[in-house]
């Protein structure tokens, strides 16, 4: 049988997704272990029982100056300028993505506009948003939206554009408004879309977010991990990165699981 | 003076001719069949109806009014594919007939009950009633196109325009759509344009049957030649080929 048709049983396949990640943890130990055979209190690579005592110690024991959980409050202040940004963008590349998809005047005037602005590198414009919106939480909120927003648009407007005529032409055969097809034909069709493309942007959101927290910020996780690396402390800031990860991932699962739950019609395309 | 009017209608695309003097009068409540060779030019002349292009010539005009600039509520349509809206359920399909035209496209409260109420009747006339909550994806090619006829009608359109609303079924589904069309139009005795590649079917359904083709072949570019209406049969008598070629038609004659 040709390889591209043999498929793996369903405990075979459990066991091929957990191998890379066991894979990946054995190197670890193995490579921890041999640096701290030689030295002792190698920083390096803290063995993993010490990554696991420090996140306990990190998700349980208060600061001693501020009386707060540093992991938890910078988690709360990453995680509102996230969906700030994100939520923010979505809702601006809806609006443009419908307005540039549906109106030619529009199209006319943005298109363009939007493929050339797409193309300013976000991180190099970021001293001007400090200088412009202050060292505040609005700069690193308006990096997210200035790194994702005209993706999304393009991404949107695009979809918008590939709804297929006939059923544009159809909505006005039946007395709809430009104001109708674009609430009850194109927004809902655009919604799943929009899922989509917020998937896809939530990297380069994180991105964004934590290279505006390692720049200035007193707090946030993106700012934790580059406080602690002056001290060498691996085992903090692994125990971030593997926050951030399961983080990005959770995300990743509420929107695959709301495009399904309330977009039931996608399954089959016509 | 006739329903629609059809006078002088030419279409070019660029510098190339599709449609060149076409001319046509259709009584109200006439079946006509649009058939011609792939690519002459029959969805051209359907979009002209519909308003969705306007001809580089002529006009056309649906009981006297004015040419249309834009489809518009007078004129329902229905294409081969994408006729329905894959977001609403078939039920929500047929009220969207009646709802659309509204400024938010909506029905509230008791009009919203009383729309639901007839589309539901209009479902059962469809052979749909049991599947208003599905989404179009779940309905077979046949019963997609009996929503997408029942929602274009639920509108109530003065005329009603088909670009080969059967062309991907297949025969025997073919068979019970031309039932439910004809039993449909004899309810309703909406004037009817119907596309089709299927000569019988266009003779079996139509009162009158247009075909589009070239007048004249230029050897050296035949690109430069629009197509235009060369036959034009009456289909009445049980569908029986009664083959009158009417006066005025261009007859392609032998050099
Ligand atoms: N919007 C358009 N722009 C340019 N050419 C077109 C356009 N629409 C149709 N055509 C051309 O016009 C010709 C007639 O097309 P059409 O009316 O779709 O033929 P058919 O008789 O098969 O329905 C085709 O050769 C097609 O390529
Ligand atoms: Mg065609």
């Amino acid at each position: 049988m040709r390889l591209i048709n043999r498929h793996p049983g369903i405990v075979l396949r459990a066991a091929l997704i957990a191998l890379p990640f066991v894979l990946l943890f054995i190197a670890y130990a193995l490579g921890s272990q041999a640096r701290l055979a030689e030295n002792p209190s190698d920083k390096l690579m803290p063995a993993p029982g010490k990554i696991a005592e420090t996140a306990v110690r990190l998700l349980t024991e208060p600061d001693r100056r501020s009386e707060k959980i540093l992991f938890w409050y910078d988690t709360g202040a990453s995680l509102l300028r996230l969906t700030l940004g994100v939520g923010i963008s979505a809702a601006l590349a809806v609006i443009f993505g419908l307005l540039i998809g549906l109106l030619p005047y529009v199209r006319a005037t943005l298109a363009g506009f939007v493929a050339v602005v797409s193309m300013i590198p976000p991180l190099a414009v970021l001293p001007i948003l400090f200088i412009v919106f202050g060292l505040g939480e609005l700069s690193k909120v308006v990096l997210i939206i200035v790194g994702i927003l005209p993706f999304l648009i393009r991404d949107l407007s695009g979809r918008v554009l590939e709804i297929p005529r006939e059923m544009i032409v159809k909505a006005e055969t039946l007395g709809a408004s430009s104001l109708v097809i674009a609430l009850r034909v194109a927004l809902p069709q655009l919604l799943p879309r929009l899922i989509q493309a917020v998937r896809l942007s939530l990297g380069p959101a994180w991105l964004f977010l934590i290279a505006a927290e390692a720049i200035a910020s007193e707090q946030g996780l993106g700012y934790r991990i580059f406080l602690v690396r002056r001290f060498l402390a691996m085992d903090v800031i692994l125990t971030y990165v593997i926050w951030i990860t399961f983080l990005a991932f959770m995300m990743d699962l509420l929107l695959r699981w709301v495009s399904r739950r309330f977009f039931p019609w996608t399954e089959a395309t016509l | 003076m006739s329903f629609v009017t059809a006078t002088n209608i030419f279409q070019s695309y660029g510098r190339r001719p599709i449609l060149e003097r076409v001319n046509v009068s259709v009584e109200e409540g006439e079946f006509i069949s649009i058939v011609g060779a792939s690519g002459c030019g029959k969805s051209t002349f359907l979009r002209l109806l519909l308003a969705q292009e306007t001809p580089t010539k002529g006009e056309i005009r649906i009981g006297g009014e004015e040419p249309a600039r834009e489809p518009g509520l007078d004129r329902g349509v229905v294409f081969q594919k994408y006729s329905v809206f894959p977001h609403m359920t078939v039920l929500e399909n047929v009220v969207a007939g009646e709802s659309f035209r509204r400024p938010w496209g909506r029905f509230a409260g008791a009009e919203k009950r009383a729309a639901r109420d007839r589309a539901m009747e209009t479902l059962t006339r469809c052979g749909l009633d049991h599947m208003a909550d599905a989404y179009p994806a779940a309905l077979s090619g046949g019963m997609q196109q009996r929503l997408a006829i029942g929602q274009a009608l639920a509108a109530k359109p003065r005329i009603l325009l088909l670009d080969e609303p059967f062309g991907a079924l297949d025969p025997g589904t073919r068979l019970s759509m031309h039932a439910f069309l004809m039993d449909l139009r004899a309810e309703t005795g909406m004037t009817v344009f119907m596309v089709t590649h299927d000569l019988e079917e266009g003779f079996k359904l139509g009162d009158r049957v247009l075909v589009f083709d070239k007048p004249r072949w230029d050897p050296t570019d035949p690109d430069i030649i629009g197509a235009t209406i060369t036959y034009d049969f009456d289909a009445r008598n049980g569908g029986i080929p009664y083959q009158t070629i009417e006066e005025e038609t261009h007859v392609l004659h032998p050099a």
